[in-house]
C-alpha cells in the first residue's frame, strides 16, 4: 500500500526516474531526490527501528538529519541517517538494532529489560567485582546498539582541502543565504555551506510565495559568485575561525575535510523543532509539525489518515492546512497557546491508535503532530566562547556577547518574516564583509614585505543592524506524564528526575551519568528538553539551571575525512633510482625511502669486509656552518673540546640536551679557518638545526654563524673496506692525497672525486674498516656512486644497504641514538665517559650530566648470548636470574656473519655492566637465556686496527 | 588553531611555529644546583592573564620571537616594541 501522494507543487522528487531498493531484504520502490525514509515510508512500512535499550518500534519523528529513530544499515555501511541519506538504486537497508528481525524483537519483551535499565544501571551493576569485567563486557557488548561494521570493506578515498575565504556562511536557509550575497556583491569570498542537500532552509517545505523567493535568492546567489556546497556541515569552529567543515557531497571523495581560515563566520543554523515529552511520545505516528510538512511537501508522502495536532506556534498551525490538503482528517487540533495539551498517545502494536487529551477526552488518530517550540543549535557560538542566554518569553536560547569575527542571522538571532530575515541576513553579509576587510588589512600590515600595504587601517565597522525581533512563545518542555526526552539513548524524563534526585543535580553531572544528549543527534533535539526537566526537578528556572556546552563536532565526520589525505613528503636519494632498478628492497625510514637490502644482507657484510662496499648514506643530516664563532658553537654544543680542531681534521661527537639527555651523535669536520660541516643522524636532521638556531638566537645573539642544512644538497656515499683506499685512488683527483700518512683517520678532505668538483671525503669507520665517506653535489650522486661500481669491478665492489651497515655497527658496538638511547639515557649512558669533558667551561646538559656521573646511572654494554645461535628480539628483557626483576634490556641484535654468532647492545643497571657478568635474558616466548657481558662495546677488531689501516 | 603573528611571515597557524614556553633565564651552569637548574628545566609560572612565551617560526622564516598570550582568552599580541609604549597590533 503505497501512501505516495499526487505531484506536490515544491516536491523534491523526480518520479520519472523510479529507482529500487530493498528493505529488510524486501524489494521496494521509490524515486530519485527521496531519502532512504521517505522512500521505506512511500511503500507503507512506518517502524524504522529499534530504539536502544528498551528496543521499543520506532519510526519518523522529526524526518530530517536529525532524526534520532532512523538509523540503518546499508550494505556494509552502519548508522546511515535513513531520514537525510538520498535512496540510490540497489541499496540493500536493513533496520539495526534488531533481532531476529524489526517486527518481532526478542528484547522488546522489553517492559521488562525496563525496569532495569534505568539511568546509572550499568555503573551500579556491573562494578564489582573488578574479575567480573571482561564477562560483563562479553554481555554488555551483545546489548550495544548500532549497526554492523564489515572489516573487509575496502577503505574509501577520502580527502582534505584548506581554504581561506573570507567569509563563511554556516547555514543556507533565506537569511544565510541573502548573507552570502550580499558579502559576495561587496567583494569578499564567500563559502555558504548548507547542512541539507539544498539551500532554502524552510522555504522549501513553504509556500508558493516562499518557493519564487528562493529561487530569486539561488539566482542572486548564482551571480554574486558565492561557493555553495550543500550536503556539508560547518561542523567546528576554533580559535580564530578555524573552521572544520564536513562536505558529504564530494564528486570523489567519500567525504572531504575542508579546513577553513575564515576572517569572519556567520552562523545562520535556523532552528530545530523541539520534541515534546509526554507518555509515549515515541510511539511511531508521533512526529514534529516539521516532518509532516517535509514528508507532505518535499516527498509527497502521506504520513498518517487521522491527525490530532498539538499546535503552539505558526508552524503547528500551517501544518494543519498541509495535512488537510494531504486528505488527512485532522480530528482534533489543540492549541497549546491556551494551555491545553496531551497527556498520552496510546499504541497499538506498533503504531499510535489514540490521543488522550489534557481534557481527558479520547480520540481516535494513527497521527499526532507536535509543535511546541524550537531550539536554537548554538553550538558554533559555544565553540567561539560564547554562553548563550535564555530567553523564557521565547523559550529559546540567544547569542550573548559572541567575538567580533562571529556573527548570527535568521532564527538563531531571532523571527521574522521572510523578508525579515532576508533583509537581516543582507545586513549581516555586508558587516561580515567589512569586517573581513579590515582582518585582510590586518595581515597584511602584520606582515612583512617589501611594498607597503595601501592606505591606512579602514574603521572598524560596528553592528549596526536593526536586529530581529522575538515572537513571543510559550515554554512547553512536557506534559503532565512522563515520556523519552532522549530517544536515541532511551532516556526518559523518570530517569531524569531520578538522577536529579540521586543528587546529579548540576546539568553536567546528569548529561553524563544520565548519557542524556549524548547520543547521534549530539542533544540537538534533546538537550533545552533536559535541562527544563532539571530546572522542573529543582524547582528552578532554566536560566539558574544553565546549559551543557555544545562542542565540535556539529554533525558527525567520517573517521577517514579526519585521517584524509598525508601530505608528508618522502624523500629519496639521488642515486634512488639506480637503487630500484638493481633490485633493492625499500624500506622507509622516517621520510626516506632507502635501500634495505640488495638481497642478501649478510653476503654484502662479508664482501666489505672482505673487498669493498659502497652504501648510501644521503639521509645522513648535513649542516653546513661558517662564520667566525663556529667552533664556540660546537662547543656549547658537544660534550667534548672542539676550540683546537685543526682545518682537515673531523671528529665525533655527542650532543645533550638541557636535562642530559643523549640528543643526537655526529661528526664534524673543519673544511676551513671559518667553515665547518656537521653530520647528524638522519632522524635527528631537522631537530639538531632547530637547536642550533635556539642557541644562536636565544642564548647567543652575538655570535656570528650561519647554518643551512644541506642534506639533500650533497649526496653522500661511504666506501669501506679493506680495498677501499686502492678504490677511491682509480676516482679522486690530484687535489685529494690518499697515502695513509697523509690523510689519516678522523681527517677531512675537498677535492675532485670522479670529475666532480668541491666533493668532500672524511676518513671515518661506522663500519668499523678503513671507510671513507664522501659527499658530492648531489646532481653529481648517481655518477660518482655508478663510477665506483665501474672502476671497483675488478677489487669485488658490491653495494650494501641498511641492514649491513646495521650489522657492521653492531658488532663494531657503536650505539645508534633512539635505538640504544631513549628519552631517560643521559650522557653517561653511552659509556663514552672521555667524551665528557667536565673541565670545560660550558656546554648544553652540563650540570645534569655532572650529577649524573656522581650516581648509579645505566649502562650500554655489549651482550654475546651463551647460545651463539640464538639471537633475543630487540626490546627483550633482563632480568635478575629467578625474579622477575627488570635490570635491563637488549637495545639491539643481529646475528653477526664475520663472527658466525648473535651479537647484542643492551642497556643494563650499574650492577649488572661489569665484564664478564652472567645475564639473564627473556626471550619473547618466555624462555629464559643466558648471555654475557662484553669487555668492550666492539665484538670485532675492538682494536680498530682494521679502520686506522 | 590559534593564528600566530610572527613578527615576519605575519598570522601563520600555530601548527607552522614551535612553541618554547615561557622565557626562563639560564642559571649558570657551573655554580648552579639541582633545584635552581631543575626550576629552569621544567618549572613554569603557569599563571592566568597575560604570559610572554618564546615561538619559533619553524616552518617560516626560524626566528625565534617573544609574543604575549593570554591565558584564558586566547587572545595573542605582540609585546611592545622598543619606543612604542602602547603595544604591537593584535
Amino acid at each position: 500500500m503505497t501512501t505516495r501522494l499526487p505531484v506536490q507543487p515544491n516536491e523534491v522528487i523526480d518520479r520519472s526516474k523510479p529507482l529500487t531498493f530493498t528493505w529488510n531484504g524486501k524489494k521496494m520502490r521509490g524515486f530519485e531526490g527521496d531519502t532512504i525514509v521517505s522512500a521505506i515510508l512511500a511503500n507503507g512500512e512506518h517502524v524504522i527501528s529499534r530504539s536502544m535499550k528498551y528496543h521499543r518500534p520506532r519510526g519518523v519523528l522529526t524526518a530530517d538529519f536529525w532524526d534520532p529513530n532512523t538509523s540503518v544499515q546499508v550494505g556494509d555501511e552502519p548508522n546511515v541517517r535513513a531520514a537525510h541519506r538520498h535512496l540510490v538504486s540497489g541499496m540493500a537497508v536493513s533496520a539495526q538494532n534488531v533481532w531476529p528481525s524489526l517486527k518481532y524483537d526478542a528484547k522488546a519483551a522489553s517492559g521488562l529489560v525496563g525496569r532495569f535499565l534505568t539511568a546509572g544501571f550499568y555503573y551500579k551493576t556491573f562494578m564489582k567485582p573488578a574479575k567480573m569485567w571482561p564477562t560483563y563486557e562479553r554481555v554488555l557488548a551483545r546489548f550495544a546498539p548500532g549497526g554492523k561494521v564489515d572489516l573487509d570493506t575496502p577503505h574509501g578515498y577520502h580527502d582534505k582541502r584548506y581554504a581561506h575565504p573570507d567569509v563563511v556562511v554556516a547555514g543556507g536557509g533565506p537569511a544565510g543565504i541573502a548573507a552570502a550575497i550580499e558579502a559576495a556583491r561587496a567583494g569578499a569570498s564567500v563559502i555558504l555551506v548548507e547542512h541539507e542537500h539544498a539551500l532554502g532552509g524552510h522555504l522549501r517545505w513553504g509556500s508558493n510565495d516562499d518557493g519564487d523567493a528562493l529561487a530569486g535568492l539561488l539566482a542572486e546567489a548564482e551571480s554574486a559568485g558565492v561557493e555553495i556546497l550543500t550536503d556539508s556541515t560547518v561542523t567546528g569552529r576554533y580559535e580564530d575561525n578555524w573552521l572544520a567543515i564536513a562536505q558529504r557531497n564530494h564528486p570523489v571523495a567519500v567525504e572531504r575535510l575542508i579546513k577553513a581560515r575564515a576572517k569572519v563566520l556567520v552562523v545562520a543554523p535556523g532552528l530545530i523543532e523541539r520534541p515534546y515529552v509526554f507518555a509515549g511520545n515515541d510511539l511511531p505516528g508521533v512526529m514534529t509539525s516539521g516532518a509532516v510538512r517535509r514528508l507532505i511537501t518535499m516527498y509527497a508522502i502521506k504520513p498518517g489518515t487521522r491527525a490530532v495536532v498539538l499546535t503552539a506556534n505558526e508552524s503547528g498551525d500551517t501544518a494543519i492546512d498541509e495535512l488537510e490538503g494531504a486528505g488527512i482528517e485532522v480530528v482534533k487540533v489543540i492549541d497549546a497557546r491556551t494551555g491545553a495539551s496531551v497527556t498520552k498517545a496510546i499504541g497499538s502494536k506498533s503504531r499510535v491508535k489514540a490521543v488522550t487529551c489534557s481534557d481527558d477526552s479520547i480520540v481516535d488518530a494513527d497521527l499526532l503532530v507536535t509543535a511546541t517550540g524550537w531550539t536554537a543549535p548554538t553550538s558554533l557560538l559555544n565553540m567561539s566562547g560564547d554562553r548563550p542566554v535564555y530567553d523564557p518569553s521565547v523559550a529559546r536560547f540567544f547569542a550573548d556577547s559572541p567575538p567580533d569575527n562571529v556573527l548570527t542571522t535568521g532564527g538563531i538571532a531571532g523571527d521574522g518574516t521572510r523578508h525579515e530575515l532576508i533583509a537581516h541576513g543582507r545586513s549581516t553579509g555586508a558587516l561580515a564583509a567589512s569586517r573581513a576587510v579590515v582582518a585582510r588589512h590586518r595581515i597584511q600590515a602584520a606582515t612583512a614585505r617589501a611594498v607597503a600595504v595601501d592606505g591606512s587601517e579602514p574603521t572598524y565597522p560596528d553592528d549596526t543592524r536593526t536586529p530581529l525581533g522575538r515572537d513571543p512563545h510559550p515554554e512547553l518542555f512536557r506534559s503532565t506524564s512522563h515520556g523519552m526526552v532522549d530517544f536515541s539513548e532511551d532516556i526518559s524524563s523518570k530517569d531524569i528526575f531520578g538522577a536529579a534526585a540521586e543528587g546529579f543535580d548540576s546539568v553536567e553531572l546528569l548529561k553524563r551519568f544520565t548519557t542524556a544528549t549524548m547520543g547521534p543527534s549530539q542533544g540537538k533535539l534533546e538537550t533545552v528538553n533536559t535541562v527544563a526537566l532539571l530546572a522542573e526537578a529543582r524547582g528552578e528556572t532554566i536560566s539558574e539551571v544553565g546549559t551543557t556546552v555544545w562542542r565540535p563536532p556539529y554533525a558527525p565526520i567520517a573517521l577517514g575525512a579526519l585521517a584524509g589525505r598525508v601530505f608528508e613528503p618522502v624523500r629519496l636519494s639521488s642515486i634512488q633510482p639506480w637503487h630500484e632498478a638493481n633490485g633493492s628492497t625499500p624500506i622507509l625510514a622516517g621520510q626516506w625511502v632507502r635501500p634495505e637490502h640488495y638481497g642478501d644482507p649478510q653476503q654484502e657484510v662479508r664482501n666489505t669486509r672482505a673487498n669493498v662496499g659502497i652504501t648510501d648514506v644521503t639521509p645522513l643530516g648535513k649542516l653546513d656552518l661558517q662564520g667566525p664563532d663556529v667552533a664556540k658553537l660546537l662547543s656549547q654544543l658537544y660534550t667534548n673540546k672542539w676550540m683546537q680542531l685543526a682545518v682537515g681534521s673531523v671528529r665525533y661527537g655527542i650532543m645533550c640536551a638541557e636535562d642530559g639527555v643523549v640528543l643526537d651523535d655526529g661528526v664534524t669536520g673543519r673544511l676551513g679557518d671559518d667553515h665547518y660541516l656537521m653530520t647528524t643522524t638522519s632522524s635527528g636532521a631537522g631537530g639538531v638545526w632547530n637547536w642550533i638556531e635556539n642557541w644562536l638566537q636565544t642564548e647567543h645573539p652575538e655570535w656570528q654563524v650561519h647554518v643551512t642544512p644541506v642534506t639533500t644538497g650533497l649526496t653522500s656515499i661511504n666506501v669501506a673496506g679493506p680495498r677501499s683506499r686502492e678504490l677511491m685512488s682509480r676516482l679522486v683527483g690530484d687535489d685529494i692525497d690518499l697515502d695513509p700518512d697523509a690523510f689519516r683517520y678522523m681527517q677531512v678532505r675537498t677535492g675532485t672525486i670522479a670529475g666532480v668538483k668541491d666533493c668532500v671525503v672524511w676518513r671515518i669507520g661506522f663500519t668499523g674498516e678503513l671507510s671513507f665517506e664522501i659527499h658530492v653535489p648531489s646532481g653529481h650522486g648517481l655518477h660518482v656512486w655508478k663510477t665506483l661500481l665501474e672502476q671497483g669491478e675488478s677489487l669485488g665492489v658490491a653495494p650494501f644497504g641498511l641492514e649491513a651497515q646495521r650489522i657492521m655497527r653492531l658488532e663494531k658496538g657503536h650505539f645508534i641514538v633512539g635505538q640504544d638511547t631513549d628519552g631517560l639515557s643521559k650522557a653517561p649512558t653511552t659509556g663514552m665517559i672521555g667524551l665528557l669533558k667536565l673541565d670545560k667551561d660550558d656546554w648544553a646538559g652540563k650540570p645534569e650530566v655532572t650529577w649524573a656521573l656522581e650516581g648509579d646511572y645505566p649502562r650500554i654494554v655489549a651482550i654475546q648470548p651463551t647460545d651463539p645461535s640464538i639471537v633475543p628480539e630487540e626490546a627483550c628483557q633482563i632480568l635478575r636470574d629467578g625474579t622477575k626483576e627488570i635490570v635491563g634490556r637488549i637495545t639491539s641484535s643481529r646475528f653477526s656473519p664475520t663472527l658466525d654468532r648473535a651479537v647484542c647492545l643492551g642497556q643494563v643497571t650499574a650492577e649488572f655492566a661489569d665484564p664478564g657478568t652472567t645475564l639473564t635474558v627473556q626471550l619473547v616466548n618466555g624462555e629464559r637465556i643466558t648471555a654475557r657481558v662484553m669487555e668492550h662495546h666492539a665484538h670485532f677488531d675492538p682494536e680498530g686496527e682494521r679502520l686506522r689501516g | 588553531m590559534l593564528l600566530v603573528p610572527c613578527p615576519h611571515c605575519g598570522p601563520r597557524n600555530a601548527s607552522d611555529m614551535s612553541y618554547g614556553g615561557e622565557p626562563h633565564s639560564r642559571p649558570d651552569p657551573n655554580t648552579t644546583s639541582p633545584e635552581e637548574w631543575r626550576t629552569y628545566l621544567y618549572l613554569r609560572d603557569n599563571k592566568s592573564g597575560w604570559i610572554t612565551e618564546n615561538w619559533y617560526c619553524s616552518s617560516g622564516c626560524r626566528k625565534h620571537f617573544k609574543l604575549e598570550r593570554h591565558t584564558l582568552t586566547g587572545e595573542l599580541r605582540n609585546p611592545p616594541l622598543p619606543g612604542n609604549k602602547t603595544g604591537g597590533h593584535k
